[in-house]
């Protein structure tokens, strides 16, 4: 046993998808104890980049401090000036002449906008010239504000803010080079992966729905395991009109799509009534019968070895037979089997939320359900927000691979015929 | 004195195991055999007669490997070619293989004659279809194979016929030398017989030059082998006429193998059946002196120090002990 | 498989040869121990039918040594099944010791099964390999009705039994069979038998695994114990030679039949079937030509 066990670790197949499948686990277990935050407590609305969000309104509360930072001016001229005034130039620009076949409106060409822009930008030459596009009035108005905004970036003072109200009001100019300590404010928060639609922390929920997810793999896969295991048995060992019986009710449920089958019983559930556990259960006993086939034939293979007659010829129990005489020979394959079983009621519930058929979705969330919140509030189309289904993907990825590398890893140990 | 078509000299393999340690299982082998004679090799399991096999094809693959010596068949050295040119040059032109299970190596899905046509175009022989045909034909009316057969599915064919079917294609191309490790062992008694007769007629119809036959059975190695040889633990203990080897072995343990012969036939229930207690050496640490020294009765201290040579008294006979033949037949005359 | 070199459980065996008690001894006046009339065993495969033992009778005595010899496919498999109760005959009946044998319910077959046992071919299949030898032997003891013994006895029965074998028992403790080489095992099986003391013993090839060299170390204890115990054995062979050797009286099999029995004299020597004919005539000897023009070689394919 000992033995096994340190040939099990020695295989390096095993051994990554353990450490994988440890890690993923270890962070299921820990991360609450950091983040006290409710998975589905909705932060703010809509998806939201991954990042650090500081409240605006406590911002100018803090002390603020004199820093002069490099090219801030310029920086701030990269996240102000929106793309439609940066077209505008362009269009000025190519209108007067000026070769404009290197520069286009990305952040990185705009300090060569900038520069074509303050050489050849003359405000009584354009209201003169009248170039094509730009002959009304209220277009040179556009044009000299957006000169004014530019050539304006050195001064002191960009806006100011009122503090308190009515008659005490203060206002107090703001510099340029007036800055907060981040972690002064007081609502600050970091999203490392941002929200998604509901505005709810990604990662606190990702990390809830894998935990969930795992749950729901354990108890589907463990139902599926013993039912496999208990039914293969039987029919294997006992044989006869019992193994006829088991083997007929398998061969209904391999005939009957088992994924048919799932949506068929979820969708008659109804969602409220579909819980976590609910979920698991129906996974589970809809995915037993290729388990009992195999157990089943290594059984009946086993159960004409001759170490089992002896057993019998000494007088033993069927149930002792069973135990002690084919169920740890059969035992490193219902290992490797469950591993199998957990990974695919992971996937299996995955693919029922993606359908809009998971668990209840007020309850808690799981990785299917997460792909389906992402599905329906269009993150892979309009909003573009890669954070809110990518990680879930990934973490679908890795799970199943670890399990499935874990799997080969013990394949090979227990297989001689695997080494090389 | 008749030509050698198989000369063996100082042949060495070895098996890599996983733990990287060497097991030397094919340890300075040498041997010959003339035209159109035959050699059986005899010993218990894991004595090396098996890896003798594999290693005199010339063809090595993990874990076996080559470590020296030489293999020349009719003057060609093969030993330490690549092993592609081996498969190309030397399988099935000079030297054939038989493995027990040979008869369950066919691809149930083809018929017998492409077979034949695979050997063929794997040799780049320029040969069309209907060449082929009239060979395999010809081939297999000789031997006293059905013509039909050619048309059948290996399944379709009983184990014995698929045994001397799979020979047959085997030796298509009329090798010099034909290995066959326990060819008949899984087959019932009369499909042993005809499995024999066929490869004897082969011998004798020239299409192998020379046979090398191994099987644990001694009755049926003394009745189709010229030559017996024994092994233990990888080297030659005893070599000699079938006749001799059978009714006068030398070497201790080759008369411990001899008196475990039972035939169904008058003498043998007065036959006192006696073992060699004990199991061979662990070849990973093979003991110094003589490598059955630990089993043998006759054994002095200075056995278990010395390793003696093989030594040759003439006459195509050999044998491996620090004691003469007068010694030990005087020892064995003792006994009786 | 282990060497005895690595191995300090092998005792020295000073036994070499096989000795027989009761060679030429006329087993028909000893009383009957199990005898078959008409024993026949039918196999269904979808619409396929096999009879693969057919209408057999056989009378075994109390210690008597019976070969039944058949080729693969000739139902000694199956017939040896049905003597040990692994499987009922569809017709026939099979009597054990002068009265009819009843295994209809699990008690009564534990009771048959205290007078009948075997030891089989495959000594690396025959041990749970999860078992230590100590638990292999102990559960001999426990079906003796030896489960309330003091330890030590039980103890001193194990070793008993052990060195009956030439095995050291108290290197064994805590090892598992197949750290024992093939012939150990095979050796560890008779002590096994030495525990249980049936009535009848079935050796399904026990020693077609082992190498001719160990192969008389088996056969000399599996005569002493017959000879010790006056039990009946009943070896299963497609060795004609060595049952020959061995038997007080063989039975031959072709097709689910026994076409040929008796004194292995008679059968081997001046064999009357057809079909024992033939086959001592394709077993290669040593003394006798060995004669190929019998076979003709071009058959249908």
């Amino acid at each position: 046993m000992k033995h096994t066990l340190k040939n099990v670790f020695h295989s390096p197949r095993f051994l990554v998808g353990f450490i994988i499948f440890m890690a993923i686990l270890l962070t299921v277990l820990i991360y609450p104890y950091f983040v006290h935050r409710d998975p589905l407590q909705g932060l703010g609305k809509g998806f939201l980049e991954p990042g650090t969000y500081v409240s605006v309104y406590d911002a100018n509360n803090t002390g603020t401090y004199r820093v002069d930072l490099p090219e801030a001016a310029e920086k701030r001229l990269e996240s102000t000036l929106p793309a439609e005034d940066r077209q505008m130039m362009l269009d000025f620009l190519k209108a007067k002449g000026v070769d404009v076949s290197g520069l286009d409106a990305s952040n990185d060409k705009l300090e060569g906008l900038l520069a074509a822009w303050k050489e050849n930008y003359d405000e009584a030459d354009a209201k003169k010239n009248k170039y094509e596009g730009f002959s009304t009035q209220a277009k040179r108005n556009a044009l000299r504000r957006l000169d004014n905004r530019i050539s304006g970036d050195n001064s002191n003072v960009a806006m100011s803010v009122v503090r308190g109200e009515g008659e005490e009001a203060t206002s107090t100019a703001v510099s340029d080079t007036d800055y907060v300590k981040v972690d002064e404010v007081a609502n600050a928060i970091t999203l490392p992966l941002g929200t998604d639609n509901f505005g709810r922390d990604t990662l606190t929920e990702l990390v809830k729905a894998t935990g969930i997810s795992l749950l729901i793999g354990l108890i589907a896969g463990s139902i599926a395991t013993m039912l496999g295991l208990l039914v293969g048995l039987l029919a294997g060992y006992v044989g006869g009109l019992l193994d006829d019986v088991l083997m007929f009710i398998a061969n209904i449920f391999t005939v009957i799509p088992g994924f048919v089958l799932l949506i068929l019983i979820y969708s008659a559930l109804g969602a409220e009534s579909r819980g976590i556990t609910t979920c698991a259960v129906i996974i589970g006993i809809t995915s037993w019968v290729w388990t009992a086939r195999s157990v089943r034939s290594q059984v009946i293979s086993l159960r004409n070895r001759d170490h089992v007659n002896l057993s019998k010829l000494s007088g033993h129990s069927l149930f002792r037979i069973v135990t002690t005489d084919i169920l740890p020979y059969i035992a490193s394959y219902v290992v490797m089997a469950f591993i199998l079983q957990v990974s695919s009621g992971i996937l299996a519930e995955a693919q029922l939320s993606m359908l809009g058929l998971g668990p209840n979705p007020n309850e808690l969330p799981t990785l299917g359900l997460m792909m389906n919140w992402a599905k329906l509030f269009g993150a892979y189309t309009s909003s573009n927000a890669w954070w809110a289904y990518f990680p879930v993907i990934l973490m679908i990825a890795l799970i199943s691979f670890s399990l499935n590398l874990m799997n080969t890893g013990l394949d090979q140990v227990f297989n001689p015929t695997l080494r090389d | 004195m008749a030509k050698k078509i198989l000369e063996v000299h100082e042949l060495t393999t070895k098996y890599i195991t996983r733990q990287g340690e060497d097991v030397y299982s094919v340890d300075h082998v040498s041997l010959d055999i003339e035209e159109g004679k035959s050699l059986g090799i005899a010993g218990e399991s894991g004595c090396g007669k098996s890896t003798l096999a594999l290693s005199l094809m010339g063809y090595y693959f993990p874990p076996l490997h080559y470590t020296s010596g030489e293999i020349i068949i009719d003057g060609k050295n093969i030993s330490g070619m690549d092993p592609d040119v081996v498969r190309k040059t030397v399988l099935g032109t000079e030297v054939a293989y038989i493995p027990q299970a040979a008869m369950n190596a066919m691809n149930p899905t083809r018929k017998v004659g492409k077979f034949i046509e695979d050997v063929i175009r794997a040799h780049e022989l320029p040969m069309d279809k209907k060449q082929i045909r009239e060979m395999a034909e010809q081939r297999f009316a000789l031997l006293g194979l059905p013509v039909d057969a050619l048309d059948k599915h290996s399944v379709e064919l009983s184990g014995g016929m698929r045994q001397r079917v799979v020979i047959a294609i085997s030796t298509i191309l009329s090798p010099k030398v034909l290995i066959a490790d326990e060819p008949s062992s899984a087959l019932d008694v009369t499909s042993q017989k005809m499995v024999i007769k066929m490869m004897k007629d082969m011998l004798a119809q020239g299409m192998v030059k020379s046979m090398i036959f191994i099987t644990h059975e001694l009755p049926l190695l003394y009745n189709v082998t010229d030559d017996i040889m024994v092994m233990y633990a990888g080297q030659i203990v005893e070599r000699g006429s079938a006749h001799e080897m059978v009714f006068d072995p030398i070497h201790p343990y080759s008369r411990g193998l001899m008196r475990s012969i039972l035939v169904p036939e008058e003498g043998t229930r007065d036959v006192k059946l006696t073992a060699i207690p004990g199991t061979p050496p662990n070849l990973k640490h093979p003991p110094a002196g003589c490598r059955f020294a630990d089993r043998c009765r006759y054994a002095s201290p200075a056995c278990k120090v010395v390793s003696p040579p093989l030594l040759d008294i003439g006459g195509g006979r050999s044998y491996r002990c620090s004691m003469s033949v007068e010694q030990l037949k005087e020892v064995y005359g003792n006994e009786d | 498989m282990k060497t005895d070199e690595m191995n300090p459980a092998v005792v020295a065996d000073n036994r070499e040869s096989v000795s027989f008690g009761t060679r030429d001894k006329d087993f028909s006046k000893e009383p009957l121990c199990l005898s078959g009339r008409g024993v026949t065993r039918v196999f269904h495969t979808g619409k396929v039918t096999t009879v693969a033992v057919d209408h057999v009778d056989f009378d075994f005595h109390k210690g008597e040594l019976i070969s039944i010899v058949g080729e693969s496919g000739s139902g000694k498999t199956t017939l040896s099944k049905m003597l040990l109760g692994l499987l009922e005959p569809t017709e026939g009946e099979i009597m054990f010791q002068g009265k009819p044998r009843d295994i209809s319910t699990g008690a009564k077959k534990r009771e048959y099964w205290k007078g009948i046992q075997a030891i089989f071919q495959d000594p690396f299949s025959s041990y749970n390999v999860f078992h230590k030898i100590d638990s292999v032997l102990l559960d001999c003891i426990n079906m003796r009705g030896g489960k309330n013994l003091p330890k030590e006895q039980k103890i001193a029965m194990m070793t008993e039994a052990c060195s009956f074998v030439n095995l050291k028992f108290a290197e064994l403790t805590n090892k598992y069979p197949f750290e024992l080489s093939g012939g150990q095992m095979q050796r560890l099986m008779i002590a096994r038998i030495f525990l249980l003391k049936p009535n009848i013993l079935l050796a399904d090839e026990p020693t077609s695994m082992i190498d001719a060299c160990s192969r008389a170390t088996i056969l000399d204890m599996l005569l002493k114990l017959r000879d010790e115990t006056g039990m009946t054995v009943i070896f299963i062979t497609h060795d004609i030679g060595l049952a020959y050797y061995i038997s007080d009286a063989v039975y031959i099999m072709e097709h689910g039949k026994f076409v040929e029995s008796g004194k292995p004299d008679k059968v081997m020597l001046e064999p009357e079937a057809p079909y024992t004919k033939r086959l001592i005539s394709d077993v290669p000897k040593i003394h006798e030509p060995w004669d190929l023009s019998t076979v003709e070689l071009l058959q249908k394919a």
